[in-house]
């Protein structure tokens, strides 16, 4: 969050927007919100993409220019930037909190966990509902490019699994 | 390719008019242009040789990207459906980035280089556009294509050019979820039944020619390595075997000998392609070209 007020004030506005696809999820409670700044230009905000091709990040560029359009704000600029890239490990504790009630289990592990020959062991991902460990993937790439599709074998529902990235 | 291009010029309006998932005031935002990082969108233009390398990864990308999307509602099952179009969504984010840089050197922009080029100046490599086959030539073309795509951008992330340094990052930790993909197929098809690994074999088989062009140097590769723009093709071979030849030993695979040994002598670098990219380029472009400018 940056130092100075009137950019602080400015984050404040951006970091309600939400993810469209996780609408419990703020940009800010993602990691994709990277920087606003406010100079007598207007208002200077910095997005990372979750994924390359995530098309969720037009909906997101939209939403904070009417976010902060709503509040008054001429000159809205939002850049997209690639470096450095998006990571799991930036999405915020409360942030992965809200994912479990909503259902999707959260990224467990950090990024370094990957590094490896090509054939990895799988580790268990627990149930967002019941907790079970006793749980198998039925895809590896789920209903966007960021999740896996799991089913818990004990209380047998299907859920989603934000992978690490 | 940039689906979301808006209403421009709308006029202004109130507050109560704006609808958040209605129309947008999209002449408020710094449009597509910025999707290849900070250098490109500061001004810095690709040079020649920059911008002829961005557009072999780019093509590369972008063909196996739109291959993959054909087997939206065809694959064997739903989850394996929604997988390859995710795959296929991530390789188009990687050719967006790459084509934008690439056409920063002469002006054009990535919906001019994916719509209004014609074959001959298409720059990827064979592989990228065999057909798909049945399921198991597209996994082995995954398996062959994401195992030197891991290895590539692994390199690229050292560029000198911050930009390709940058798009490499992010396609980086993505395309190790493909391989991830393809080696998990690859298993289960060469070990589940006689008839699934009968056909693994001949798919393993009638791709591997086309592998030997993907680590093929060339004078502009000799240039870009030089430079440490881009790794040499050929530095990235030696990774690439010890990863195939894992899988394969875990799969009880061989890699093809004696009379399937052979190699394709693979011109796409330079505009020859096989008679496979033209019907693929028709059906991608006429969009595109029907109605030029379109957007919706």
């Amino acid at each position: 969050m940056p130092s100075d007020p009137a950019s602080r004030a400015a984050w404040e506005v951006a970091a309600t927007v939400t993810d469209p696809e996780v609408p419990v999820l703020t940009i800010e409670d993602l990691g994709v919100l990277r920087s606003v700044a406010v100079d007598d230009d207007g208002v200077h905000v910095e997005l990372t993409p979750t994924y390359s091709g995530c098309p969720a990040m037009d909906a997101m560029r939209d939403d904070v220019v009417l976010a902060l359009t709503h509040a008054g704000y001429d000159h809205v600029d939002v850049k997209l930037v690639l470096s450095p890239a998006w990571t799991t490990d930036w999405m915020s504790e409360s942030g992965k909190e809200k994912l479990r009630t909503y259902g999707i289990q959260a990224p467990s592990g950090h990024a370094p966990m990957r590094e490896g020959g090509p054939i990895r062991l799988q580790m268990a991902v627990k149930c967002p509902r019941c907790d079970s460990l006793n749980t198998r993937e039925l895809a590896r790439f789920g209903s966007t490019s960021c999740k896996a599709l799991y089913e818990c074998r004990d209380c047998l529902e299907p859920f989603d699994y934000f992978k690490v990235l | 390719m940039s689906g979301n291009a808006g209403r421009v010029g709308a006029e202004p309006r109130t507050e109560t008019d704006l609808d958040p998932h209605g129309e947008v005031t999209v002449d408020r935002v710094a449009l597509v242009e910025e999707l290849a990082g900070a250098e490109a969108s500061a001004g810095h233009a690709a040079s020649a040789d920059v911008a002829e390398v961005a557009l072999r990864y780019g093509d590369d990308a972008l063909v196996l990207a739109q291959r993959l999307g054909d087997w939206i509602t065809r694959a064997p099952e739903l989850e394996e459906d929604v997988a390859l179009g995710n795959i296929a969504l991530d390789l188009l984010g990687h050719a967006r980035s790459l084509l934008h840089y690439s056409g920063t050197h002469d002006g054009r922009s990535e919906d001019d280089l994916a719509y209004f080029r014609d074959e001959p100046d298409f720059r990827n490599a064979w592989l990228f556009e065999q057909p798909n086959g049945d399921f198991a030539h597209t996994i082995a073309r995954q398996l062959f294509a994401s195992t030197y795509l891991v290895e590539l951008y692994r390199h690229l992330e050292q560029s000198t050019d911050a930009t390709l340094a940058a798009i490499a990052a992010k396609a980086s930790k993505e395309v190790d979820y493909h391989r991830d993909h393809a080696v998990q197929w690859t298993l289960r098809l060469a070990g589940g039944t006689d008839e699934s690994r009968r056909r693994m074999i001949r798919a393993v088989e009638q791709t591997w020619p086309y592998v030997d062009e993907l680590f093929r140097d060339d004078e502009l590769a000799e240039r870009l390595a030089a430079e440490g723009v881009a790794p040499l093709p050929s530095s990235l071979r030696p990774a690439f075997d010890v990863v195939i030849d894992q899988v394969f030993a875990e799969a009880e695979l061989a890699r093809p000998e004696g009379r399937l040994a052979f190699v394709v002598g693979g011109r796409g670098r330079q505009g020859g392609h096989t008679e496979h990219l033209g019907p693929m380029l028709a059906e991608m472009q006429v969009l595109a070209r029907s109605h030029p400018g379109a957007s919706w």
